[in-house]
This record gives C-alpha cells, structure tokens and sequence, in this order.
C-alpha cells in the first residue's frame, strides 16, 4: 500500500521577536508548524539558550552548578563576560535576585547601575529579570527599563499582579516583555489580552507559562506549552502566538535529584552528571513541547542543549 | 477508522435479544463504540460483520507484548497525538544494546547491570526494560553466545536480537522461545526468511525500513507472511528525523487508521555520550517511540530518562498525588514549625520547596485530599477542619513537636477558629496564602 504523509498546514503562526542590537541581535519564533516540524512548514529561527547571571554572587546555587562559575561569578559584569566570550552564549539573562526584600535587598539604583554596567560590558542581546518579588520589581524593573533604553532588552517578568507599571515602562523604552502567569492556558491567554489592552503591542511579548522541573510537574508545563502552541497554529488565536520561555535553572537547581550526593543516593548515580542532565533534560522536553528561549545556569547542559538542537533543526 | 455506534448497529442482528447483557442492540453498538464491550458477547452476529467490525475495533496501533512474565513489557495501543487529549498508554520501553563483539564478562557485566537497573519514584517501579542483542561482529556463532550469556544472566529481561542473518537469529533466538523476543533486522533483501524465524519463534519481528514508503510495503508484506506482530523502523536517527517520522506514523495510524503503519516504533539514540544520547532519548519518549535504544547504562542517566518517561505517561486527567504524611524538610527539631497543606503533587512540590529555600528545617503534613488543591479541596470538602484535626490527631505528630503549633495555608483562613476548638491545645496559625510567601514569612517568624 503506498504512503501518502499526512502533512498539517496551520492556520497560524508564531510572532518572530528580535531581541538585542546590532550584528548580535537575535531572532526566535516565527514557525508555522509544531516544534522541530521542518517536514511541512516554516522554522526559520533556531531557539535560543540565554545563560543566567545573577546581580549578587549565586551563594544560594548547589555546589555542582555554583562551582562551574568560581572566579567569575562574583562580579556579574565579569559573569556575563565570561557567558558571552568563554561559553560564547548567544543571550544573556541577568536575575536582580538581590534586590529581594528578603534577600540583599538591593535598591532600584543599584539595580540600574549593574545593568548599565554589564551592558557597557556585552553586546548580545539581555534579558533583564526581577526577583520575582511582585512589589519590588514594579520599582527596579521600572528604573531598569529606563536605563537600559533602546539596547532592545527583554524584561520581566510581568505577572497579573504588577502588569500595568512594567508593560508601560517596557512600552515606553522600547524593550521586549515577558508575561508569566501560573501553568493554566487562560490564565496565560488573559494576561495577554490585558497587556495587548493597555496598547502594547503582542507582538513584542514573550509568554511564560512557568517552568517545572523534570519530576516536578514539568508535564504540566509540557502539556500547556503544548496548548498554547496547538491554539496559536490550529485555531490561529492571535492571543496565544507569542514564542514561549522556560525559565529552566531557577526550578532546576533546587530539586533534590540535582543536589543530593551520591554517598546519600547510591542508586541515583553521579551528582554532577545527574544534576547536568536534570537541568538538559527539562530544556530538551520544553523545547519539544513548543518554547523557543531557555534561560540555563549550568554551561555543560547549555553546551549539550546546543548541541541536540543541532540534531533537531 | 473508528466506526460510530449507528454505523456499528447497522452490522448487529438488531434481534434485541438481551443476550449480550444490553437491553437493545443500539445499546450494545454505543458500548461497542466507546470500546466498552466487545463483539464476542454477541452470539448471533454475522462472520461478515465480525470481520468488519474487527477491523474497524482493533485498535490503531497494534498491541504488542514483549519478554514474559512480571518484566513483560505492553507496547503499543496508543490512541491520541497529544498527551493532554487523553493518557499515552504503554510507557515507552528502554532497550540497552549489547554488542557481541564484547567480552562474555562484559555481556555478563551489562546484563547484571539491566536486572539490577529498578528504581522506585513515586510509588512505581521503574527500570531498564530490555537487551538488544546486536551482530554487530557479523558472526552468527558470537550472537548465539552472547544471547546465551544475556539469557543466563538476566534471564527474567526482554530481549531484542539485532541481525539481518536469518541463520544468526535462528540460533540467537532459541534460549528465549516463549519469551517474546523481538527479531529486529528485517528488510527487503531478506523478509522472508526472516519472518519465517520469527514465525516459528512465535517471535515479534522488527522491521528495519530505509523509509515510510519501504515500511509500509514490508509491513503488508510479513502480514501476508503470517507475522502480525511487529515494530516498526523507519530509519530515522537524527533527532529531527525521529521527530518527523514517528509523528506521520502516529497521524497515520490514529487519524486515518492506517494499518501498515499501526505498530509500535523502535527509536535508536545511540550516541557517543551520555549526556547526548539522554537528549535523543527524551526526544523519543515525548515524541512517540514504544522502544528506545541506548548505548550505555549509567545510573544517572537512568533516573532521568525513567522520570521523564514517568511525567510524559501520566494521567492528566488524573492529579498526580503524593503520599499522605508528615513530611522532614531538612532536620526539623522539636520546635521547628509545622505546616499543613494538601496532596496534590504540585502543591507539595511548591510548597516543600519553598520551605526548602528558606532554610528552615520544618515539618510538612500533607493530607489527602484525593490530588485536589488548597481551595479546590475546601470547596469540594475535602480540607475540613474536622477532617484536618482527625489527621493531625491520628498521625501522633503532637508527641513529637515541642510547641503544639499548625500553620494552616492563607485561603483557609476561615478554618482556622473551628480547628482550634476541634484540636485542644493546638495553636492554629495562618501561613501565607501563596507558597512563595512563605521564605518571607519564616524569616519574620525568627
């Protein structure tokens, strides 16, 4: 009997988003068909793997994944020289973690002065992230977006809760945004829809549906990211075509399977390797299930990441 | 292609006869289309219709068993692309392969390393599933010895024997008669006699296909042989490419119920690398192979191939619960504080880690709630105070902790009157109502 492939041509398609100035300037998104589905469309844009820099020393990572960036790491000016010229990262993401109000508690100012500094320091594109803190970051990431005007930044992450202050001011200083909500499709959809609301322009942001880790409800990310890339192509929803982002290290690096030694864990192996493949591993299921930037924290799973994409483009 | 209840009920006898347990013919057909019942509970139905609607009811991708007995390893029977529609269900099985070129000790060596390869997480049991045998010497003798040694050693384990030498894999293939090895190695050059093995063998046989188009021919071709059972290659090796044809495969069986391609697929990630080759593997697990074949078993490796397999073969219509009990997080001491909260896999995992990033050593009692959330669970009246004091009574947590103190999550803090009164002596504090609070809120505590 012969084969006829039954090839799927979608209505819709994924926005291309530029982010970053220059010759370095990077480009994700823009597919007309589900991930890695080269055989029936379009997949112009290779997904991007942006390494995470932090604002104050990373005295909060496990050891196995703190150790890969001893001598750098604390001076973030210096760790995001080391990401783009040694491990040649084609992004940046730098997380103003100390700014938390339970953390160093860093000022807007500061904030504003690490970012201009490491931006004087790289030229591929930054992905500027608050603590997460909904409060603080209306502040810092206000004063961030300013100072980092027309470097075409990606910020984030805007939440239900703080959306209004940080789309206006990525809005206003013409950067990307990111939109994060908590693993529900509508709840993702909705956010949109009020950031687009406000005059942003949707083509200009990034969804995340937040991250899980492998072992730790990543199907559920799996599964939504999926979703939202089916309603984007299939129902052409103009609400849900925005490239998707894993914040893949920050959930990462704090499960067990990449902290506990192997003197605890006999049956779990080696450490290290484990703690490398556990952060690879949850990239490599979100890549399939549809997101096209990653944020990674360990050089040796960003390196491995690479290279299966190589495989799969 | 699935045959609606009408379209089943025109085939029926349409006697009303009650026979099958149905109180109409219509009735049975609608069962008979959801899939729950089957055709044989009818005693009068035509050998015409049986053969229509045997077709049209087996299901689009072939049930195959592979190894016997509590190591059997169920392939196939999937029925959707996407796993949120409806459960994956046959995980795929990992197969590590064994070359015989090695050494009868390192054949040995491996085989031990697969039988001693389980792992429990989350309740279940997970392991390596099978050993591919490969010729990769060319020597029909050297395959038929270390089969043997892969038989003495880890008996109990499925096995795939890799050659296209139909005399190889008749020798290989003998220590497991019974055992429903696999045959892999099957192509156009040598079908016939290799289907005539895995006949006699009552062996599965494993197609090897340049591409699509070849398959399919020699898939029709070893069921015009008598081999029914079998799994499929499409030649694909690069990531990509195992993407693509393991995603027209399964578009062709489930939406079109293509039969020359409803058959489970045999993925290999063999690569220089752990690290590397555990990447193409999670490809095929997402991505639909039912066997992926590795080069190397390390336990690392291991626990995060078997996790993701785990998380893409869950349930999700199912909230994947966690165990009801008092849970350590760090080494709490008698004074530590105590959390509750409830069994839904997320919200123990959002919770606990979030005690986890705070440093501080606690104790999280987590309830069954029958998987459901924090407010879910209230609403549903699932999280009660009556029902979180008998918990904390019963669980004889109150000779353990120095302060009789519960925190209770943040949106249940209506509880929190009627649990004091039903838990005397207890004080019931409410915690934060988002779990990322909570760092913040152990830190004012101190």
């Amino acid at each position: 009997m012969a084969f006829t492939p039954s090839k799927e041509s979608y209505a819709g398609k994924v926005y291309a988003l530029t982010l970053g100035t220059g010759d370095k300037a990077v480009t994700v998104g823009g597919e007309n068909v589900l991930p890695f589905h080269s055989f029936e469309g379009e997949t112009p844009n290779r997904p991007l793997v942006a390494m995470e820099v932090q604002d104050v020393p990373p005295a909060d990572w496990p050891e196995n994944v703190r150790k890969a960036y001893e001598g750098v790491s604390d001076d973030p000016v210096k760790w995001a020289k080391h990401c783009q010229d040694v491990l040649k990262a084609r992004a940046i993401a730098l997380r103003l973690i100390g700014t938390h109000p339970d953390r160093e508690n860093r000022s807007a100012e500061d904030a504003v002065k690490t970012v201009k500094d490491v931006l004087a320091a790289i030229s591929v594109p930054l992905i500027v992230l608050g603590s997460n803190h909904a409060e603080k970051d209306t502040a810092v990431l206000v004063a961030v977006a300013e100072a980092a005007k027309d470097r075409n930044c990606v910020i984030g992450k805007a939440q239900e809760a703080n959306y209004k202050t940080i789309a206006a001011a990525a809005m206003a200083n013409n950067h990307k945004l990111i939109a994060m909500s908590e693993l529900d499709i509508n709840l993702s959809k909705q956010l949109n829809i009020l950031i687009s609301q406000m005059g942003f322009d949707k083509e200009k942001l990034i969804t995340d549906p937040m991250c899980s880790a492998l072992g730790y409800g990543l199907e559920y990310t799996y599964s939504v990211m999926e979703r939202i890339r089916l309603a984007a192509l299939t129902q052409n929803d103009v609400t849900m075509q925005q490239p998707l982002l894993g914040d893949v290290g920050m959930y990462v690096w704090k499960v067990k399977e990449t902290q506990a030694p192997e003197s605890d864990m006999p049956q779990w192996g080696s450490a290290e390797e484990r703690g490398i493949l556990w952060e690879a591993e949850t990239a490599t299921a979100l890549l399939v299930s549809g997101a096209e930037v990653l944020i990674m924290r360990h050089p040796k799973a960003a390196e491995a990441v690479e290279k299966v994409i190589d495989e799969l483009v | 292609m699935a045959l609606s209840g009408v379209e089943i009920f025109k085939l029926l006898p349409k006697t009303n006869c009650k026979k099958c347990g149905q109180p109409t013919c219509l009735a049975f057909a609608m069962k008979l289309a959801q899939r729950q019942a089957t055709l044989d509970s009818c005693p009068d139905v035509s050998e015409e219709a049986k053969k229509i609607l045997g077709e049209a009811s087996a299901p689009p991708v072939r049930p195959i068993t592979m190894g016997a007995g509590d190591r059997a390893v169920k392939m196939g029977e999937e029925t959707v692309l996407f796993r949120h529609d409806k459960k994956f269900v046959n995980p795929c099985a990992f197969a590590i392969e064994v070359k015989d070129t090695l050494s009868d000790s390192e054949i040995s060596g491996i085989a031990q390393q697969v039988v001693n390869s389980e792992i429990d997480r989350v309740g279940q049991k997970l392991r390596i599933d099978a050993i591919m045998i490969t010729n990769a010497s060319g020597d029909a003798g050297k395959l038929e010895a270390a089969a043997k040694s892969v038989a003495a050693k880890a008996p109990a384990v499925a096995v795939i024997i890799n050659t296209g030498n139909p005399q190889a894999a008749e020798a290989a293939v003998k220590p497991f008669d019974g055992k429903k090895p696999v045959i892999y190695g099957a192509n156009a050059s040598n079908l016939d006699a290799m289907a005539a093995v895995a006949k006699s063998h009552k062996a599965t046989l494993g197609i090897a296909a340049k591409d699509l188009d070849e398959l399919c021919v020699l898939t029709e071709k070893a069921k015009g042989l008598g081999v029914e059972d079998l799994v499929i290659d499409p030649g694909a090796r690069k990531a990509k490419e195992i993407i693509a044809a393991n995603t027209l495969i399964r578009r062709a069986a489930i939406k079109k119920n293509f039969k020359p391609l409803g058959y489970p697929v045999i993925s290999f990630a063999q690569r220089d690398g752990g690290l590397h080759e555990a990447l193409v593997a999670s490809v095929g697990i997402a991505k639909y192979s039912s066997i992926v074949v590795l080069s190397s078993i390390d336990k690392w490796k291991n626990l995060a191939l078997f996790t993701l397999r785990q998380n893409i073969y869950t349930d999700p219509q199912v909230p994947m619960q966690v165990e009801q009990k008092i849970y350590n997080i760090g080494e709490p001491k008698a004074d530590a504080p105590l959390f509750i909260t409830t069994n839904f896999s997320l919200t123990y995992f959002i919770v606990s880690g979030e005690i986890e990033n705070s440093k501080v050593a606690s104790r999280l009692a987590v309830m069954d709630s029958e998987g459901l959330s924090v407010l879910t669970a209230w609403a549903a009246g699932k999280f009660t105070a009556s029902k979180i004091a008998q918990f904390i009574t019963d669980s004889g947590i109150e000779k353990e902790v120095a302060n009789k103190e519960l925190i209770i999550p943040g949106y249940v803090a209506i509880l929190s009157g009627a649990i004091e009164e039903k838990l005397p002596g207890w004080k019931i504090t409410v915690g934060p109502r988002e779990a990322n609070a909570i760092p913040t809120f152990l830190k004012t505590r101190a």
